[in-house]
């Protein structure tokens, strides 16, 4: 009966791995996610079908429960507040890694010794507190994403040294509880921990700022992975180990893309704060004056133009501008004119957020093109409308060395002939610094709500 | 009191532009400016009186009384001593005085022109000459000479044409094979630029030949094949314009015009250093070599021509090559040159009147007018100091030399990964020798798992970012088969409740990850072919 459950766990691992193998392309990614599907339906089913599960009246309950409302989020959540969703589902996963952490800490059959009895207490603790940071850490996510809390970073004084304290103190208990793990006292370290790590996840992503979000994620992504692999460390369970670590690297690598398209290392954004000792420091360089155009012009250049390049960014999702932009992109489509979409890396406040926007939009993903596979096209093309996006297309990233945002990897927009800032003002992006494309010859200012501009161009074409 | 702008009819020979058009009229007059028209001054450019009435400018058909109410005059070429309907010079009829100094705006060449400077500063006049705008990139919206050398390009293929007896472009017809006609444009500026664009778009093969490498890029993308010498020299100096070469450079580009004079059909030389006589390049062998019903279009025979044949004005054949020496190519497009010229200028006065009341303000202080205000307050302000930047690249060589100092740091990058290694490996083994076997098995699995993984997620597609993290979000809920162990048969009503809500969040993971995953996966949708 082991024998047939092990292969059946192994059976589910392999489906996973097909799973994400099948996101490498639209054309498989659909049948990647009933790979993932069908991986989870075995897994269940042949757990529950083993000897150690009873109880089917109360799992059925919890199921059918836990599923409809899962089913309810997900059918009615806009695609402009994935990232507030997949926040959501990060803190279920820290949430339960906490409660079988306790559980597990708690049940009275666990009877080990010796150095096994060590493992199991230490991977217990460690399952709980990464559980525990993964739970707070994904709030404090949502909170900034919803907008409860101030996206701007939380500097509280001394933030690092209370982060370090935390960790140490944890480190020490973690000395201290996992020999007896039973002991007097040991309960309430347990608990003690469980509260520092709590406090210690909403610390750490409040002082991250808004535009860091695609990496707070990513690396929220990569906890709740590390916390299911602790899990399964504490259970013995494989299945649990295998997918926790297939969780835990794609959120690693995410994170790590993200960071590399802010060109910013990864110990800095977690660290946070970006943004107030660097950034702040708005240089008095006189750049000129930027140029503000009408809709009518934008619209007359758009209608002389053969190709047009679009560079949406978080202020897109933040008006809602897709459907609109959508029906730009048909309407110069029908005209005749290629239309294609330039997408930053860290555009929006998820990786991969503007494809999702565009794509519930209907805007064929064919035309939607990363950074690298569309730089080296701008130069020759017509008319570049950049839609509420700012810091990604900053040409003092290449230009300026002393800039803070130096080095990132940008889209290199000013190379187009013409290039439209659709923004609602001139101020700052979130790396606060200004922007020198603006000023450019060739740039020229559609001020006013995304949403509303695209839909006057759409009219006037 | 606003200021009033007179632009009298423009009595230069030849001369057809007006530097105010119907439209810049109304950009003026939303500057807060007075615009004051003499009776015909845009007809050569097809802008009718009435259209400039329309546009809110008053007509004043007496020419004294419009130089007398002038506050600021606007031409396009420089004061005349004799005018019709003038008693005295242009300068007098203006009447500056030091009281009340009165500026005129034209074209000017000050670095050729310095006795006319004089005469201004006599006159108590402010002179602003257009072809002393910087050419910095905070200036280009006022390049005149950037418009002008454009359409003095255009034009100069046009003419060129005119005077060919081929099509340009080659063909296959019922009556035999044309071949495409060959081009060489000799000056990448921005007229020559302009020409190899006019010349590829009739469909000719266009060489150009430049001592700038830098231009090398410009002239292909606007379809040219970029011809050079073999001599380590750039030519690149201040304000974009080219240096002068040194003997052998010289005597090897030569060589390359009189091998590409055998060759081609039709020579364009734009090579001009203002202020200097242009420098002889195509020499009268050269032009000797050509096929006969050859073409040479000379854009620098306002210096003095790059030809040797051409002659100041005018079309003249030599050795039965048509040399054109027109001096006033621009002219000859004059609505188009009208209209760039016009937005030129009002951008120049868009600049100059920052508060948009009807006031020029002359602010030396301020690099662009500077450089184009020659005569001001008393004093001649021509030449006015280099130019702070240039849009030359910076020398290779130190970008050179950090490349060869990047590579003695690679066998110091390689001990500490040798580093991590044994100290990965002694921390592994560590481990196995105390942990017990099950733990050992696990931690292979993991380990291993984590490089499944990582070889995995790399190849998924950067715009399936978020149903990634969606998908893993799902599969995160995987965490259900700890809760499901633990809810049953612990003996422990706390580790079943503890389970129980495992399992219902655990749920909303899986269902909820899925969902959505799917939901979103189902928008991806390819474009029609079309």
């Amino acid at each position: 009966m082991t024998g047939l459950l092990s292969m059946a766990y192994l059976l589910a691992g392999v489906f996973f791995i097909l799973s994400l193998g099948g996101l490498s392309s639209q054309e498989t990614a659909r049948r990647g996610n009933n790979y993932g599907i069908a991986g989870m339906v075995i897994a269940i089913v042949a757990t529950v079908a083993s000897a150690a599960v009873g109880a089917y009246f109360v799992l059925a309950i919890a199921v059918a429960i836990g599923a409809a409302i899962g089913l309810w989020l997900a059918s009615r959540v806009e695609m402009t507040a994935m990232p507030q969703l997949v926040a959501l589902l990060h803190s279920f996963v820290g949430l339960a890694a906490v409660l079988i952490g306790w559980a597990a800490y708690l049940d009275p059959r666990s009877q080990l010794a010796g150095a096994e009895k060590v493992i199991h207490n230490t991977e217990i603790y460690l399952g709980i507190f990464i559980g525990a940071i993964t739970l707070t850490g994904s709030w404090a996510a949502y909170g900034k994403l919803q907008g409860i809390l101030s996206s701007k970073p939380l500097a509280l004084p001394g933030r690092h040294v209370m982060n370090a304290v935390a960790i140490i103190v944890s480190l020490v208990m973690l000395i201290l509880f996992a020999p007896d793990g039973h002991g007097s006292g040991d309960a309430t370290m347990l608990l003690l921990m469980t509260l520092i790590a709590l406090l210690l996840g909403a610390h750490l992503v409040a002082a991250i700022g808004g535009a860091d979000m695609p990496v707070v994620i990513s690396m929220l992504n990569s906890y709740s992975g590390w916390a299911a692999a602790a899990t399964g460390f504490m259970l013995g369970n494989d299945l649990l180990i295998i997918t926790g670590a297939l969780v835990g690297s794609s959120g690693a690598i995410l994170s790590y893309i993200m960071c590399k398209a802010m060109n910013r290392s990864f110990i800095s954004v977690i660290l946070g704060g970006f943004g107030t000792d660097s950034g702040s420091s708005a240089d008095d360089e006189d750049y000129g004056e930027a140029r503000s155009a009408s809709a009518d012009e934008v619209a007359s250049w758009l209608r002389d133009a053969d190709s047009v390049v679009i560079a949406p960014g978080f202020g897109m999702a933040v008006a809602h501008a897709q459907q609109a932009v959508a029906e730009l992109t048909s309407t110069l489509r029908k005209h005749g004119k290629t239309v294609r979409f330039a997408i930053h890396p860290v555009a929006g406040r998820l990786p991969g957020h503007m494809n999702v926007l565009l794509a519930e939009a209907n805007v064929p993903y064919d035309i939607v093109l990363e950074m690298d596979e569309i730089n080296d096209d701008l130069p020759k093309t017509d008319v570049v409308l950049v839609i509420g996006a700012n810091d990604i297309c900053n040409p003092d990233a290449q230009e300026k060395p002393g800039s803070p945002i130096a080095g990132m990897p940008v889209l290199e927009v000013w190379h187009a002939h013409q290039v439209v800032i659709l923004k609602r003002s001139m101020a700052t992006g979130y790396a606060g610094v200004s922007n020198p494309l603006f000023y450019r010859d060739n740039s020229s200012m559609l001020f006013g709500d995304a949403k509303e501009s695209v839909q006057a161009l759409v009219s006037k074409l | 009191m606003s200021l009033t702008l007179a632009v009298p009819v423009d009595r230069a020979p030849g001369e057809t532009r007006v530097p105010v058009t119907p439209d810049t009229t109304r950009k003026l007059i939303d500057l807060g400016f007075t615009v004051l028209i003499e009776p015909g001054a845009g007809v050569r450019a097809q802008f009718a009186d009435a259209l400039y009435e329309q546009a809110g400018a008053e007509l004043e058909a007496d020419t004294a009384k419009l130089y007398q109410r002038a506050d600021v005059l606007l031409k396009i070429n420089g004061p005349q001593a004799q005018a019709e309907g003038l008693t005295g010079s242009e300068l007098e009829a203006l009447g500056s005085t030091p009281e009340k100094a009165k500026t005129w705006i034209s074209f000017l060449a000050p670095g050729q022109n310095e006795p006319l400077l004089e005469q201004f500063n006599g006159q108590h006049a402010t002179a602003l000459s257009l072809d002393a705008i910087p050419r910095i990139s905070r200036a280009q919206k006022m390049d005149v000479l950037s418009s002008m050398a454009n359409i003095a390009g255009y034009r100069a293929v046009i003419e060129a044409a005119n005077q060919f007896g081929r099509f340009f472009t080659g063909q296959i017809t019922a009556a035999g094979k044309i071949p495409p006609a060959k081009v060489l444009v000799i000056g990448a500026g921005v007229a020559g630029l302009a020409a190899i664009g006019a010349a590829k778009s009739l469909g000719a093969i266009v060489r150009a030949f430049d001592t700038r490498k830098e231009v090398k890029e410009q002239v292909e993308s606007m379809g040219g094949e970029f011809l050079t010498v073999e001599l380590e020299e750039d030519g690149a100096g201040t304000g974009g314009y080219a240096k002068e070469m040194s003997k052998a450079f010289i005597d090897a580009e030569m060589a390359l015009f009189m091998e590409q004079a055998r060759e081609v059909d039709i020579i364009i030389t734009t090579a001009l250093i203002p202020g200097k006589p242009a420098p002889k390049l195509i020499t009268e062998a050269m032009v000797k070599a050509m096929q006969p019903g050859s073409v040479v279009v000379d854009l620098a025979a306002p210096n003095g021509g790059n030809c040797e044949c051409t002659v100041k004005d005018e079309v003249v054949k030599a050795h039965d090559v048509t040399v054109i020496g027109f001096t006033n190519l621009a002219a000859r497009a004059a609505t188009q040159a009208s209209q760039l010229l016009a937005n030129n200028l009002w951008r120049l006065l868009e600049h100059l009147c920052p508060n948009k009341d009807g006031q020029l303000v002359i602010d030396l202080t301020d690099e662009i007018t500077r450089s184009c205000t020659v005569v001001h307050g008393g004093d001649i302000t021509w030449p006015p100091p280099p130019p702070k930047l240039s849009a030359t690249p910076k020398p290779a060589a130190p970008s050179a030399q950090k490349t060869t100092e990047k590579s003695p740091p690679a066998p110091r990058k390689a001990r500490p990964i040798a580093l991590y290694w044994v100290i990965a490996g002694a921390l592994i083994l560590g481990l196995g020798a105390v942990a017990p076997a099950d733990f050992v098995s696990h931690f292979t699995v993991f380990v291993l798992a984590i490089f499944i993984g990582w070889q995995v997620i790399w190849n998924v597609s950067h715009s399936l970012h978020t149903p990634l993290m969606s998908v893993t979000n799902a599969i995160s809920g995987i965490i259900i088969l700890g809760a499901l162990l633990q809810i049953s048969g612990s003996g422990s009503w706390l580790v079943s409740v503890l389970a129980t809500i495992s399992v219902l969040v655990a749920s909303i993971n899986i269902a909820g990850g899925f969902y959505v995953t799917r939901r979103m996966l189902n928008m991806f949708r390819k474009g029609d072919p079309s």
